[in-house]
């Protein structure tokens, strides 16, 4: 167990009992063409074109970058910019899709087995599975660690700490042998010993039904039940809950001969290996206080936040904040025009209730966020340096350390805007690292 | 995208959108409630002089914070309740017979020059109602040092007539030495022994309950440790300093107490003298002028531990109350404590 961690209230309960809706498909799709870590995909489709479902409309381009499908037959309506969930401009294909249902699949490949593993990785990255636990970094890469990294164990990330989603906790109840079956074939790939399979306590249905998926597997295979704390789905902490191992500050998991891999990515590498289909949708929770029907919705990327809130009953009352993702690291939107892509799993709309604002009380050191702090840090003092403007101060007291889990600003009592802080300090770190290697 | 045709308006902003209910004036009001048995005590043994003085110093306080942020041209910061904290802890670190004046010239200092010239609260180095009272030890100490009779007093001079009869030393008069600790200090320099604490568990039980001489929140042990059971519950303070600082009186006053009975008091009474019981869990505990990390609070609590003993006890110097300047002492070096017990980030070696 991670030392640091804090519990806030969870709100699961709105939506953990909805079982997976599938959504009827959208009339209109803005597929952007970053949906990932890494270089936007190119279009490889021009305004005026049909296209099938399942059909390559963004290539990869480059080595950290991945591929973009059509969910849906359609005809490519414009070619256009978008502003995403982060605020980020990026490219988009709007597709008016049409009722086609013809499908452009690729050849299922049943006796993976015996099939080579530099082809198996190939196929996930032809089939544009990205990390979907958030980070969106491109499955393929993850799953060719260099040689001189050898890996024994594989984590299936099932812990979902953010409050409020169920989009994975749904997964794992309703979908576990096909996530069984996409983290056989990870475990294979990546040749390693064990395959842990990380789930909080507070899923005590998904544990059952997990543990029931996986027992026929063979060999050192376990369902991992974690106590829950935010942030138990952080990779780090959750490796070190699991095995005991400290990813090395700068380093990775394969540092210490781990891979994590989201639950959700599992079930899209056993459709892209299986079925032959590439990653085109998945489920996401639409939920909180300010939504009239919480639900896990099956929809295709590219599906704007308004239709999943109309297929949600629409807004009851009145949204204060729309947040994409959960409410400790999501982002702000500031309009439902927002399309969903591969990475985000939640949308909340919180009522003016459920939310708190920052003010800029000075720090009066009680020391609550250093104990919540799971990296380790001392928030209060990298928010003074970053207030007065030392950014090398804050730098050595490991401010690049940090992964914005908010657990700082979630307890402290003066209502510090510390994330934020921790978030303009580390890009003056980065800009001033990039015109160094530029310079 | 096209934010003309959204209709509603959502707030924009850095996460976490959402809080654990924490804030600064719950922690201050959960100190208040924690004084409240102390307060109840203070007014039950020392009656008119505990309702003037912690009125006078709350309302000096506040009134003091007021005005200064007024006079400085910055935000109204009375809400937070900190300066009614101030008020508080300071009347009961004061004699019961104090002239008010003198509380309103302690609190004035407290606030104004110990807190609100270095920018209010969580910028200020020392212990605002400690820095308070080390102010009017310097600038009063006749009124500062000088007790009323009491019950005790009564309960001292019989021990004595009966101890006198056992001992072949005659021992000192107790009447112009109110409390333990000045008696014990006076004693000694007198080349007296201190027969009187031996095995006296009646004057325990005093000692306790608050049945003594001394400032008026600081004599009863058991009302001072309701309230900060109840801040442990609270998670206010953790037991890292309250237990370090006791913990090395406690030591030191028995390897003493061990070396020479004659001349040392029974650990005990070091522990339930003084300002220590009100000093290790409300004063040493001021999260603004105490370190962050449980290591630090350790090292806090310990050098707490060792300032308030070697000034209670080192021969020719001896001062009867150490609690307030080892505090102090002690906040001066809270900047280097945190540098020094920073924890180890994860993943480094």
């Amino acid at each position: 167990m991670f030392r640091g961690g804090i519990h806030p209230a969870y709100h699961k309960e709105l939506a953990a009992g909805a079982a997976i809706r599938e959504l009827p498909t959208p009339a209109r799709l803005v597929v952007p063409m970053s949906q990932h870590l890494g270089a936007p995909a190119k279009p490889v489709v021009k305004v005026g074109d049909m296209v099938k479902a399942g059909q390559l409309i963004g290539e990869q381009n480059g080595f950290i970058s991945a591929a973009v499908h059509a969910p849906t037959g359609g005809k490519i309506a414009a070619i256009e910019n978008t502003v995403s969930a982060s605020g980020r401009v990026c490219a988009a294909v709007v597709i008016e899709t049409d009722d086609s249902a013809e499908r452009q699949t690729m050849p299922a490949l049943t006796e993976w087995r015996s099939v080579d593993r530099k082809e198996l990785v190939a196929r996930i990255g032809e089939a544009g599975v990205v990390g979907m636990g958030g980070a969106g970094f491109p499955t393929r890469v993850k799953l060719s660690p260099p040689s001189d990294k050898p890996i024994d164990t594989v984590i299936l990330n099932g812990a979902e700490c953010e409050p409020y989603l169920t989009a994975d906790h749904r997964m794992m109840v309703e979908r576990a042998r096909e996530i069984r079956d996409g983290a056989e074939i990870i475990w294979h790939i990546l040749g390693a010993k064990s395959l842990r399979v990380a789930i909080e306590d507070n899923k005590p249905d998904a544990i059952a039904a997990m543990g029931k998926a996986f027992a026929d597997m063979d060999g050192d295979v376990a369902v991992t039940v974690l106590k829950t704390s935010y942030p138990q789905g952080s990779e780090k902490q959750q490796i070190y809950s699991v095995t005991g191992r400290e990813v090395p500050r700068g380093g990775l998991p394969m540092d210490v001969g781990c891979v994590v891999e989201n639950i959700s990515t599992a079930f899209a590498v056993y459709e892209a290996i299986l079925l032959g289909e590439p990653l085109t949708r998945r489920v996401i929770s639409v939920t909180g206080d300010a939504v009239e029907r919480p639900s896990n919705l099956l929809a295709p990327y590219g599906t704007l936040y308004s239709e999943l809130v109309a297929a949600c009953g629409g807004v009851k009352g009145k949204a204060a904040k729309v947040i994409s993702g959960g409410p400790m690291m999501g982002f702000t939107v500031s309009s439902l025009d927002v399309p969903t892509g591969k990475t985000a799993s939640g949308l909340l709309l919180l009522s003016a209730s459920q939310i708190t604002g920052f003010t800029s009380q000075a720090c009066i050191s009680c020391g609550r966020c250093v104990d919540a702090c799971p990296m380790r840090l001392a928030p209060a003092e990298l928010s003074q340096f970053i207030e007065a403007d030392d950014i090398e101060g804050a730098e050595g007291v490991a401010l690049m350390d940090c992964i914005e889990c908010g657990s700082c600003a979630f307890v402290c009592p003066a209502r510090r805007p510390l994330v934020h802080h921790m978030r303009r300090g580390k890009a003056v770190v980065m800009a001033r690292r990039a015109a160094a290697r530029r310079g | 995208m096209k934010p003309e045709e959204s209709k509603d308006l959502y707030i924009i902003s850095s996460s976490p959108h959402t809080h654990s209910g924490a804030s600064v004036e719950r922690i201050m009001l959960d100190v208040v409630i924690a004084l409240m048995p102390a307060l109840a005590a203070s007014l039950w043994f020392f009656r008119w002089d505990a309702l003037r003085l912690i009125a006078v110093c709350v309302a000096t306080c506040l009134l003091a914070e007021w005005g200064s942020r007024k006079a400085m041209r910055r935000a109204n910061s009375l809400s937070d309740f900190s300066a009614a904290v101030t008020g508080l802890l300071l009347a009961f670190n004061l004699p019961p017979a104090l002239p008010t004046w003198m509380a309103v010239a302690g609190s004035l200092f407290a606030i104004v020059v110990a807190k609100q010239v270095f920018g209010g609260l969580g910028y200020n180095p020392f212990n605002p109602a400690l820095a308070g009272r080390a102010f009017m030890l310097i600038s009063f100490t006749g009124a500062m040092t000088t007790w009323s009779a009491s019950e005790w007093l009564q309960k001292v001079r019989y021990a004595s007539a009966a101890a006198a009869t056992k001992a072949t030393e005659t021992v000192v008069d107790a009447a112009t030495f109110a409390t333990p600790l000045g008696y014990a200090k006076e004693a000694l320099k007198a080349g007296k022994g201190l027969p009187l604490f031996d095995f006296d568990l009646s004057l325990l039980q005093d000692f306790f309950l608050g049945n003594v001489n001394g400032c008026i929140g600081e004599t009863s042990a058991l009302a001072l440790l309701i309230g900060a059971t109840y801040l442990l519950v609270r998670k206010v303070i953790t037991w890292h300093i309250p237990v370090a600082y006791l913990l090395t009186v406690l030591v030191y006053a028995a390897v003493l107490r061990l070396a020479a009975p004659a001349t040392a008091l029974p650990p005990l009474v070091h522990l339930l003298s003084g300002g220590l019981m009100l000093g290790a869990f409300f004063m040493a505990t001021d999260m603004v002028t105490t370190p962050v990390t449980r290591r630090g609070m350790l090292v806090f609590g310990i050098g707490c531990g060792i300032i308030t003993m070697l000034i209670r006890t080192v021969k020719s110097g001896a001062y009867p109350e150490g609690v307030s300047f080892a505090i102090l002492i002690m906040n001066a070096f809270t900047p280097l404590i945190n540098r020094a017990t920073r924890n180890r980030v994860f993943g480094a070696k």
